[in-house]
């Protein structure tokens, strides 16, 4: 009895135990999936995201061709332009821009007392967690201000930290108020004693660049010596056309907007290029080269540094030595109109605009040396050695960087040297990283705080945020697809020697990666990218189902489409620079011309029929001129069976 | 016949090793060739393999350097993983299996585990759950109104995710 009796006890323990190990097994198995399905997603947002800062890059290269082209033809122009832009100047005088605007007794959000206290700082907070705006009186005279200040600073702010006052660095933010808000919650207002540093990036992509943008402009005028801006890459006019903050401008202040674009304009420039820490941690927004001369870069007139679109051209040099010819230079203003200055341009030496570039552009990588930043288009890709070299130059311990999302906030690497701090978190997608800040004290290890903020009360099981992270990151990445379906298609084809409508998943692999241009793990992808048969063997022209570009007009070719719709952030950019009386309108010339160039210098083969033909249909009024907004608008991709691509919601009660 | 078989196998392997290096590749952050050794259990998962936690630890020993430095290299991961995809090893648990594992569990035949009961196999028996571990899966598994596990249920939901 005894011995039967325990022997099925163990033989019952036996089988619980195989039980318990084949669901432990299949469990952590599931979860592995998941975290790379993760991975995957985040993955994809990278590589498009740098994919299309490249793509920015190279509209600098067009813009010094246009220059070179366009600006003959519109001499006559250029010459009225000159002389609304000496008025213009003028205006820039303080009391012609912020006491010329009235704030009406109407006004229910903050008001702003200067000289500022803190008091106008939690002002502010409280206003915009109840999401008030800002009136543009008080937008242009703290930005007004905070230049002021900001002149007086040198190009590195040098800081020291003690027991009693730590350093607080935070990475991008890129209008993200709600991280800010819990940064603050968290980590305390900045003060004497609860100084910051703002490595960067507060602008572009999210929706509450302007209020971010307040709320450290008030704060480092409340706080000038324990608030400290540092510049980057998104502090730069013409990278806000593309990614946002300039739309954000424009829809909030539908009246000054444009006014606070220009002053923007120069008060970017004027932020610093760094902070130095204990005289041991270089704090900038990107990275380093090899040629990184931090001697240099403290005399550089950092002013002078408008834009990474508006590099130094080899005549621009000749201008700087040759005022008494007073010849008349083409730049931009704010949001890219073609404007001139009366006077030579004001230019940065080449090799000095490049430092700057290196700075607020590179990405540190494991492998030793300094290549170009391929991904990017702007700065470079440095190595351990480099780090270590620069270092050691300047007898400095670790580089606090930004610029790169991080699934935790922050990473560290080159054995410790260099630190990546991110502080947007969700930046991809909700759920898709952590933001994080440090907490530097001399003496001892930097201290890491993470956190991420969440719309629901509670978390999301780790399913469904992969899910919300996956389904975006696929549809991004199918927009991409459809914007390249003809290229795709005739590469397809051409792999298809049996006319089968089929290729295996490797050949399919292949023309994704080339034809995109992006490096990622396409066979892994393919199940939510194509349709694969029993085989294995992929049908490729289902790469373009459920998703189509509407056509903006009936009769336009679809290849034309395809490449207006590929092109429409540049395009608008480029727009916005023709515009040359910011009306919104080109004339259907400007259009022409402006088509002409634009195929010429990126390659395009689109027939000049088809083109005049949609000029023609675009213009609906009939009196010669496009509203470009209404034109780039209709160009809208159509995602069907979007619901298809939720996860099922079960219920198991 | 041989030479059309080694053919044949050499384009199997090229395709491992491709697919190999794209799973490796999402995982390289600094894009040196190595990543974390924390990472290969979840890179060996995702290429759909299913080794336990002490397979695993066996692997993870075959591939490390010689002085463990924390991180694994391409070069030595890729022909030992090449032959796991070539000689189908650890393969996935079948729906049927891992339904009949719950049921078992399940001696009273109920449908249904308890939260409890769940939590004391998970994290009592075989290769224990963590803390992380067990949370998760209840986040995910457990009904709140009745505080237990339809496994039933729970297993097609899992199996519709993953296809």
């Amino acid at each position: 009895m005894g011995c039967s009796s325990s022997s099925t006890k163990t033989r019952k323990s036996e089988t619980s135990l195989k039980a318990a190990l084949i669901i432990q097994n299949w469990y952590r198995g599931y979860k592995a999936r998941l975290k790379a399905r993760q991975h995957y997603a985040l993955t994809i947002f990278q590589s498009i995201e740098y994919a299309d800062e490249q793509g920015q890059m190279q509209l600098s290269t067009f813009f010094s061709f246009m220059f070179e082209n366009y600006a003959h033809v519109h001499k006559e122009e250029l010459e009225l332009r000159k002389q609304s832009l000496e008025s213009e100047q003028d205006m820039r005088d303080r009391h012609d821009y912020v006491d010329l605007i009235d704030v009406p007794d109407s006004y229910n959000g903050p008001r702003l007392q200067f000289p500022l206290t803190c008091t106008d700082i939690d002002l502010l907070l409280e206003a915009f967690k109840e999401q008030q705006i800002l009136h543009a009186h008080y937008v242009l005279e703290v930005l007004f201000e905070t230049k002021k200040v900001l002149k007086q600073m040198p190009n590195f702010t040098h800081v020291q930290t003690s027991p009693s006052k730590e350093l607080t660095i935070c990475g991008d933010l890129h209008g993200k108020l709600d991280d800010l808000f819990m940064i603050f919650y968290k980590n305390g207002l900045p003060s004497e004693n609860n100084p910051y540093v703002f490595n960067g990036d507060f602008v572009d992509r999210g929706k509450n660049s302007i209020e971010i943008l307040m709320i450290l402009c008030v704060s480092f005028l409340v706080y000038p010596n324990d608030l400290h801006l540092n510049r980057g890459n998104h502090e730069d006019f013409m990278m806000n056309l593309r990614y946002g903050f300039t739309k954000e401008i424009l829809h909030k202040y539908k009246l000054h907007g444009k006014r606070i674009l220009q002053i923007l304009e120069e008060l970017y420039a004027w932020l610093p290029i760094g902070t130095i820490v204990d005289n041991e941690i270089l704090v900038i927004h990107g990275g380093i080269s090899e040629t990184t001369d931090l001697n240099l870069l403290h005399h550089v007139e950092r002013n002078k540094m408008k834009s990474v679109l508006i590099p130094p051209t080899e005549t621009n040099r000749d201008y700087d030595t040759d005022s008494k010819h007073n010849k008349v230079g083409v730049t931009f203003n704010a949001h890219g109109r073609i404007k001139t200055n009366g006077s030579p341009i004001e230019h940065l030496p080449k090799h000095e605009w490049e430092q700057i570039i290196d700075i607020l552009w590179s990405d540190p990588r494991g492998k030793n040396g300094c290549f170009p930043n391929t991904g990017r288009g702007g700065g470079c890709y440095f190595g351990p050695d480099v780090t270590s070299k620069i270092l050691n130059k300047y007898q400095l311990k670790m580089l606090i960087r930004s610029h790169e999302c991080k699934p935790e906030g922050y990473e560290i690497c080159h054995d410790g040297k260099v630190v990546t701090i991110f502080s947007a978190s969700n930046y991809y997608e909700e759920g898709s990283n952590r933001g994080a800040y440090i907490k530097l004290c001399s003496g001892t290890a930097p201290r890491f705080f993470q956190y991420q903020v969440t719309k629901a009360t509670c978390f999301q099981p780790l399913r469904q945020r992969v899910y919300t992270m996956e389904s975006s990151a696929i549809k991004i990445l199918k927009e991409r697809v459809i914007s390249r379906k003809s290229d795709l298609t005739r590469a397809f084809q051409l792999q298809d020697h049996r006319k089968s409508g089929k290729l295996s998943l490797s050949q399919w692999a292949f023309c994704m990666e080339n034809i995109l241009g992006l490096n990622l793990p396409w066979r892994s992808l393919s199940s939510n990218l194509v349709n694969i048969d029993k085989n294995g063997n992929v049908e490729y022209m289902s790469s373009f189902q459920n998703i189509h570009i509407e056509k903006p007009v009936q009769e336009a070719h679809s290849t034309l489409v395809e490449t207006l719709y590929r092109y429409r952030s540049d395009l608008e950019i480029i727009f916005n620079a023709i515009d040359t009386d910011h009306s919104g309108l080109i004339s259907v010339e400007e259009f022409r011309a402006m088509w002409k160039l634009f195929s010429a210098h990126y390659n395009v083969l689109i027939d000049d029929s088809q083109v005049n033909k949609l000029a023609n249909l675009m213009d609906l009024n009939k009196d010669g001129s496009i509203d470009f907004n209404e034109f780039l608008k209709a160009f809208y991709v159509v995602h069907r069976y979007e619901d298809l691509m939720k996860p099922g919601v079960t219920n198991l009660g | 016949m041989t030479k059309e078989r080694n053919q044949a196998l050499e384009i199997i392997v090229a395709e491992f090793h491709k697919k190999i290096k794209e799973a490796f590749e999402v995982f390289d952050h600094e894009s040196n060739n190595t990543v974390d050794v924390r990472e290969i259990g979840t890179i060996i998962r995702s290429l759909g393999c299913c080794p336990t936690e002490g397979e695993l630890h066996d692997l993870i020993a075959e591939v490390e350097e010689e002085e463990p430095t924390g991180y694994i290299r391409f070069e030595k991961f890729l022909p030992v993983m090449t032959e796991i995809l070539l000689e189908r090893r650890y393969r996935p648990i079948p729906e049927d299996v891992l339904l009949r594992a719950f049921e078992v569990l399940d001696s009273a035949k109920r449908g249904f585990l308890t939260k409890d009961e769940l939590i004391k196999y998970m994290t009592e028996e075989g290769e224990p759950f963590s803390q992380e571990e067990m949370e998760e899966m209840l986040s995910a598994a457990i009904d709140p109104e009745s505080n237990s596990i339809h496994y039933k249920d729970y297993i097609t939901m899992m199996v519709i995710d993953e296809n």
